[in-house]
C-alpha cells in the first residue's frame, strides 16, 4: 500500500480529515468546505474575481498586511513594556539589542501600507460601483474598518513613547475638546449643566476619557496599549468577518456590469 | 502562471496549433518549475522566520544585577555580622561568621535549598527561616529546623585589586559536597 494511502486510513489522519482525497471535482470542494481555514474562501469563483485589473487585490492585501500586524505585534508584546521607563528604551532595544528586531520596522512599514491599501480598497470598491445595493451594507461596513484600521495607526504611534508620538497624539487627541457636548470647548458642552456647575470639564470630557488624563502621560500610553493591542483589534476582526461573510451573503465578489 | 492549459490559444487551423504544441508543452513545463520555484522559495522563507522567531524569544540583554559586585571592606564586617543590604538587589548576604570553629566572611545565597522561596535573616534567633515551609538556617549556613535537606548555598567571595570584598553570584560552593573548604568561597581573617 502506497504511503499516502497508509496515512490517510490511518485513524489519526481520519479523526482530523473527513473526507476523501480531493481526486474529484466534488471532494475538491468537500475538502474546502469541510476545512476551517479553507472554507473562508469560496469554492468557487467567477473569473473576473481573480482579474487584477479589477479587484487591484487591495481587500486580500489589506487582510495579509492585518495579518502580518497580528503576528509581529504579538512578537512585539514579548519585549515592549508600556511604562514611562520603559516603552521608550524596549523601542530602541528592538533596532539595537534584540536579534531579529526588524520585526518591529515590519510592524511599522506595513501598518503604513495597510493604511493605504485599505484606502485603495476603498477608491476600487468606489470605482467600481460595488458599493451599490445589495452591497451597501456592506460598504458601512467596510467605511467602520477603515475607522479601526485608522484607530490602530493612531493608538499605535504613541507607542514609541519618543517626542514626536508624545506630541502627535497630544494634537491628536486636542480634537476631542471640540466634540459636540461632551467635549469642554466643544458646542453646546454649557448646555450639560446642573445648578451652574458644568458637568462637561476639562476633566471629565471626552479628552479625558481618551487619555486618562489632562495632558498625555503613562495613564494615556497604557491605555493606548490596551486599545491597540486588544480592544481594537477584536473589534477589527470581528468587523473583517462579518465584512468576508457579507461579500459571500450578497453574491459573491461584484464583478464588472 | 501564463502556462496553465486554461490560457485560451489563438483560433487558427489544425497546423497552426500543430506548431504551437510543442511551444505549450514548454511554457507548461517552465510554468510548472518556476510554481515549483516559488512554492520551495516560500518554504525556504517560512523556515528561515520560524528559526528568526525562534531566536527572536531568546534575549540579549536582560535588566539585571551585575554577576560580581563589590561589599566594601573586611573591616566592615564586625564578628558575627550579617550584612541584610545586598539581598534585595543581588540576593545574597554577606556574613562574618565561623566554620567549623575558624572565623571567615562568607557570602549565602538567600534561596532556601528546600523549595527555592527567599529566606528572612532573623537578628533575634540569630536565624535565616525560610517564611514558606519553616526551614532554618544558623548564621553559618548549616540547616537546623524543617524540611531544608542542606544548607544554604555559598557563592564565590575575594579581596578585589582596591581591597575591598567582592562577591561572584556566578560560582557556587555546597557544604554537603565539602565545597566550603574552598578558598575562593571565604575570605579569612
Amino acid at each position: 500500500m502506497a504511503l499516502g494511502d497508509r496515512i490517510r486510513r490511518s485513524q489519526l489522519w481520519k479523526s482530523i480529515f473527513r473526507h476523501p482525497a480531493p481526486v474529484d471535482r466534488r471532494n475538491r470542494v468537500v475538502v474546502v468546505l469541510t476545512n476551517l481555514v479553507l472554507h473562508l474562501h469560496p469554492v468557487s469563483i467567477p473569473k473576473h474575481a481573480v482579474q487584477l485589473g479589477f479587484t487591484w487585490c487591495m481587500g486580500g492585501i489589506s487582510f495579509f498586511l492585518f495579518l502580518v500586524e497580528t503576528i509581529t505585534g504579538v512578537l512585539l508584546m514579548f519585549y515592549y513594556r508600556p511604562t514611562v521607563e520603559w516603552a521608550y528604551n524596549d523601542m530602541l532595544a528592538f533596532r539595537d539589542v534584540v536579534s531579529w528586531g526588524i520585526v518591529r520596522e515590519i510592524h511599522r512599514w506595513a501598518a503604513h501600507a495597510m493604511v493605504i491599501t485599505v484606502m485603495l480598497h476603498m477608491l476600487r470598491v468606489f470605482l467600481t460601483g460595488s458599493y451599490k445595493p445589495p452591497r451597501e451594507f456592506n460598504w458601512v461596513v467596510g467605511v467602520a474598518l477603515l475607522v479601526m484600521t485608522l484607530l490602530l495607526s493612531f493608538t499605535g504611534y504613541l507607542l514609541p513613547w519618543d517626542q514626536l508620538s508624545i506630541w502627535a497624539i497630544t494634537v491628536g487627541s486636542n480634537m476631542a475638546r471640540s466634540v459636540p457636548f461632551v467635549g469642554h470647548e466643544g458646542p453646546g458642552q454649557q448646555l450639560l449643566s446642573i445648578g451652574g456647575i458644568d458637568l462637561i470639564t476639562a476633566a471629565s470630557d471626552s479628552r479625558f476619557l481618551l487619555l486618562g488624563a489632562e495632558s498625555v502621560g503613562e495613564e494615556t500610553l497604557l491605555r493606548f496599549y490596551v486599545l491597540h493591542c486588544v480592544a481594537i483589534p477584536l473589534l477589527a476582526g470581528f468587523g473583517m468577518a462579518v465584512h468576508f461573510w457579507r461579500v459571500r451573503k450578497d453574491g459573491g465578489i461584484s464583478g464588472p456590469l | 502562471m501564463e502556462a496553465s492549459q486554461t490560457v485560451p490559444t489563438s483560433s487558427g487551423s489544425a497546423a497552426e496549433s500543430a506548431a504551437e504544441t510543442p511551444r505549450r508543452g514548454f511554457f507548461c513545463t517552465a510554468g510548472r518549475i518556476a510554481l515549483g520555484g516559488g512554492f520551495a522559495l516560500l518554504g525556504f522563507a517560512g523556515c528561515l522566520w520560524t528559526l528568526g522567531i525562534g531566536r527572536f524569544l531568546f534575549p540579549n540583554v536582560v535588566n539585571q544585577p551585575p554577576n560580581r559586585f563589590r561589599v566594601g571592606r573586611p573591616g566592615d564586617y564586625p564578628r558575627g555580622k550579617v550584612e541584610t543590604r545586598y539581598k534585595e538587589e543581588y540576593g545574597v548576604w554577606v556574613v562574618h561568621g565561623e566554620y567549623r570553629g575558624t572565623p571567615q566572611i562568607y557570602a549565602l545565597r538567600t534561596v532556601c535549598t528546600h523549595l527555592g522561596c527567599i529566606t528572612i535573616w532573623q537578628e533575634a534567633e540569630r536565624k535565616f527561616k525560610c517564611p514558606c515551609h519553616g526551614s532554618g538556617f544558623r548564621a553559618d549556613g548549616l540547616n537546623c529546623e524543617g524540611p531544608a535537606p542542606r544548607p544554604l548555598e555559598r557563592l564565590a567571595i575575594r579581596i578585589a585589586d582596591d581591597g575591598q570584598l567582592e562577591v561572584d553570584r556566578s560560582r557556587v560552593f555546597q557544604e554537603e559536597l565539602g565545597q566550603w573548604q574552598d578558598p575562593e568561597s571565604y575570605v579569612s581573617v
